[in-house]
């Protein structure tokens, strides 16, 4: 059965980096991967996502409106923006960070202050502080390997290397930062 | 050996596999990477060229002297490179030739939606149409070999999800290629008209010759299932198929899609009760299978634009759309790309959006953005190059007209070199009075980093000449030439009252470099301060009348609870944009 997971955020949180090192682990677990993102326009500060499916044989790149098993959103507009995609008991996990968008900045609009609670009437999400917590590690840019964590937890894909995936990806002066912060995530959906 | 790779990463791997050793793009989203990648490979020449007609013509010549040559670009690209593509095929290659076109359903990066399959049947190149990247490296090493063998150049046709995506390939050895000798061959390679007709009569022969390769080429194939419902597809169209039907229909994949198969197609669709023909943007293969005689269904019920990803195939074929979450959308806000922290675009558009009665002539590059708020810059966006010699168009009618307003006409540096020139050329020789405005990033922005002719480095990261923009506009005749710091205000509006004033035309060239540059020796050199500062506001001054605000800066915000603005230290590169629209000072250098 193909497994879809669906990674939103705001241009410049690192989803790209997460995807690349979940699909590493998946493909070394010996799953068929495929992922798809849109590069472009979109990274000066739009709407990113990156779609992860894996499974025995994968077909489509990309994922159908309702039927990801997880969302994992790096901002709270953009999880329910996603909630589109998400089926209607699949994982959901919003990173508890605001980026306002640039109609909010010129006053054009207003970030409305209950998207978590329009969120949580409909489905229950894992609200995780990873920007927080990133920063509380040494590096706020880590938060997008917590919120990896919370989907190696959240999808039971334990079982794989991911250290010395890790290890594979990522610069060895911020090694150290991103073994906590991939654990910080796993523990934070418990 | 097997790894993760986009389908532009694949097929940089499968012209390195194939032994290709020249290679020439101009960058263009989604097929950028594709050069980027093949510049990594140390047996392989890359370059990028000033526009996709150059890299056209340098991949024919290197063909023509003997080696395997690859061009790539975008779907929009190929109208720039259509002129030497048409005759081209005429010739006939001697080295292998491939020219890749990554077309956009969906436009996520684009100004249009064009089917380059069209410019593969009109030129009568032969055409392959990867799936996923196992087939991107399969298809190029294959076009290589049935090039050389049939005398055809190849197109291969990506799309986005196909450039972009990542899949499973399996790495191979490179086969190393002995040149072709060149040698005098005016009745292959002078396309005057005595020959060019003798050479049209052959290019049909060629592809009579296709087309029975086509019946049973490998990337044409039948995967026979339940006979009630047969798919035919091509591209990723292949892989939404399956996700939808399933693996118990049938199926006819079509990769080798110019010329098409007409028996195999006969064949399919004499085994299946009902066609379906799945395919992104044009009925380029439904209008051949109803010329065949076959009943099937295409665009009557699948949209013509736009991805024909699963769940719109599915929406389409059972007439409910999935069922999806329920949410209130009026908690939604839009989140449009905008100008990152320090992009020196911003000055120059916040304050060229506040002149009256001018027409603003754009192009294409991150300066687009500035059509949309809080700046509303942009009165027209075509192509590439554009800017100049439409504003020069609209200036002349608007003087023919008797009204007073001015053109200003704005593009990138990239932009500027790719086909911007001759249209300058233009507005001097045919006596415009437009403002022509070159934003000098110092690098090719948009498309993510690639040097220009105007950087001093080449695609593989050596020194070359560096053409200085305003040598240039000076030698084409222009008399009023400025170079101004766009991340100063004052300097923008003087330049901009001098210019209007004039009844001649003048460039502008606002140098700075994009805030996201890996910044050269020369950038440090030349631009003192360049992003080493950071701007801070002073609540004690801040009266929180969101006047900056307007300059539209993402690391500025305003903090309902404080009622002050405050700027995200991590975003801030201290450009300065906002000091200056500040009326109370209240913005200054941090400490």
């Amino acid at each position: 059965m193909t497994k879809s997971i669906l990674l939103v955020g705001v241009g410049g949180q690192g989803t790209i980096l997460a995807s690349k090192i979940l699909t590493n682990g998946l493909m070394e677990a010996g799953y068929d991967v495929k992922m798809s993102e849109i590069h472009g326009m979109s990274q000066r500060g739009g709407s990113v996502s990156s779609q992860v499916r894996y499974g025995e044989k994968v077909m489509s790149p990309v994922i159908e409106k309702g039927k990801a098993d997880m969302v994992v959103s790096f901002e709270k507009m953009e999880a329910l923006r996603a909630l589109d995609y998400l089926k209607e008991d699949g994982a959901l996990v919003v990173n508890n960070e605001e980026i306002p968008s640039m109609s909010v900045i010129t006053g054009d609009e207003e970030y409305p202050a209950d998207v978590l609670e329009e969120i949580e009437k409909h489905v229950k999400p894992r609200v995780v502080d990873a920007t927080r917590l990133a920063r509380e590690l040494g590096n706020e840019k880590a938060a997008n390997i917590i919120l990896l964590g919370t989907i190696i937890r959240s999808m039971g894909l334990e079982q794989i290397d991911w250290d010395s995936i890790l290890e594979a990806n990522i610069k060895p002066q911020f090694l150290d930062l991103n073994r906590k912060a991939l654990k910080a995530g796993m523990e934070a959906v418990g | 050996m097997k790894k993760l790779m986009t389908g532009d990463e694949a097929i940089a791997r499968g012209a390195y596999e194939a032994g290709v050793s020249y290679a020439s793009a101009y960058p263009g989203t989604p097929s950028t990477e594709i050069l980027e990648n093949l510049s990594t490979y140390k047996e392989i020449y890359a370059e990028w060229a000033p526009n996709e007609k150059v890299a056209m013509e340098s991949a024919i010549g290197a063909s023509v002297a003997g080696l395997r040559s690859m061009v790539s670009m975008k779907h929009v690209g190929m109208n720039v490179a259509a002129d030497p593509m048409f005759t081209w095929a005429y010739m006939g290659v001697n080295g292998g030739n491939v020219i890749v076109t990554a077309d956009e359903p969906g436009m996520f990066s684009s100004q249009n939606e064009q089917d380059n399959r069209n410019y593969a049947k009109a030129a009568r190149i032969a055409m392959l149409e990867p799936s996923d990247s196992q087939e991107c490296i399969d298809m190029v090493k294959a076009a290589y070999e049935l090039g050389e063998e049939y005398d055809t150049p190849f197109i291969i046709r990506m799309t986005t999800r196909v450039c972009h995506s990542k899949s499973i390939v399996e790495l191979s050895d490179r086969k190393e290629i002995a040149p072709k000798e060149w040698t005098k061959n005016p009745a292959k390679y002078v396309c005057l008209p005595a020959i060019a007709r003798n050479l049209r009569v052959k290019l049909d022969e060629r592809m009579k010759k296709l087309a029975a390769y086509s019946e049973t080429s490998p990337f044409n194939r039948m995967e026979m299932g339940d006979k009630g419902v047969g798919v035919i597809a091509s591209g990723v169209c292949y892989y939404y198929a399956k996700e939808v039907f399933g693996e118990n229909a049938s199926y006819l994949k079509l990769g080798f899609t110019n010329p098409l198969p007409a028996g195999l197609i006969r064949e399919f669709c004499s085994k299946v009760d009902k066609v379906y023909i799945l395919e992104e943007n044009d009925p380029y293969i439904e209008e051949f299978v109803k010329q065949q005689g076959c009943q099937c269904v295409g665009k009557e019920l699948f949209p013509a634009w736009g991805e024909l990803t699963p769940d719109v195939i599915r929406e389409c074929v059972t007439g409910t759309p999935n069922r999806t979450i329920e949410f209130d959308r009026s908690k939604l806000i839009g989140r449009a790309p905008t100008f990152c922290a320090g992009c020196p675009h911003r000055g120059l558009f916040y304050r060229l959006g506040r002149r009256k009665d001018i027409m603003i002539s754009g192009d294409i590059g991150c300066y687009t953005l500035a059509a949309g708020k809080p700046y509303t810059a942009m009165d027209s966006t075509v192509c590439m190059g554009a800017s100049i010699s439409l504003g020069a168009g609209a200036q002349r009618a608007f003087n023919m007209e008797g009204k007073d307003r001015r053109v200003v006409t704005v593009l990138g540096d990239s932009t500027f070199f790719h086909t911007g020139i001759n249209s300058l050329i233009n507005t001097v020789y045919n006596k415009s009075n437009t403002v022509n405005i070159i934003l000098d990033n110092r690098i090719t922005g948009m498309t993510g980093h690639q040097d220009n002719p105007g950087t001093g480095y080449t695609a593989k990261g050596e020194e070359t000449t560096l053409i200085k923009i305003e040598d240039l506009v000076r030698a084409i005749g222009v008399k009023h030439v400025y170079v101004i710091n766009p991340n100063n205000l004052q300097e923008v509006d003087e330049t901009l009252d001098k210019c209007l004033a004039l009844t001649e035309p003048s460039v502008i060239i606002t140098r700075w470099p994009c805030a996201l540059k890996k910044f050269s020796k020369e950038d440090k050199a030349e631009f003192e301060s360049l992003f080493i500062t950071r701007n801070v506001v002073d609540p004690e001054k801040c009266i929180g009348c969101r006047k900056c605000l307007k300059a539209g800066c993402p690391a500025m915000s305003y903090d309902k609870e404080t009622k002050k603005v405050k700027i995200n230290r991590a975003q801030c590169v201290g450009c300065d944009v906002c000091t200056q629209v500040c009326p109370k000072d209240a913005i200054g250098k941090e400490a």
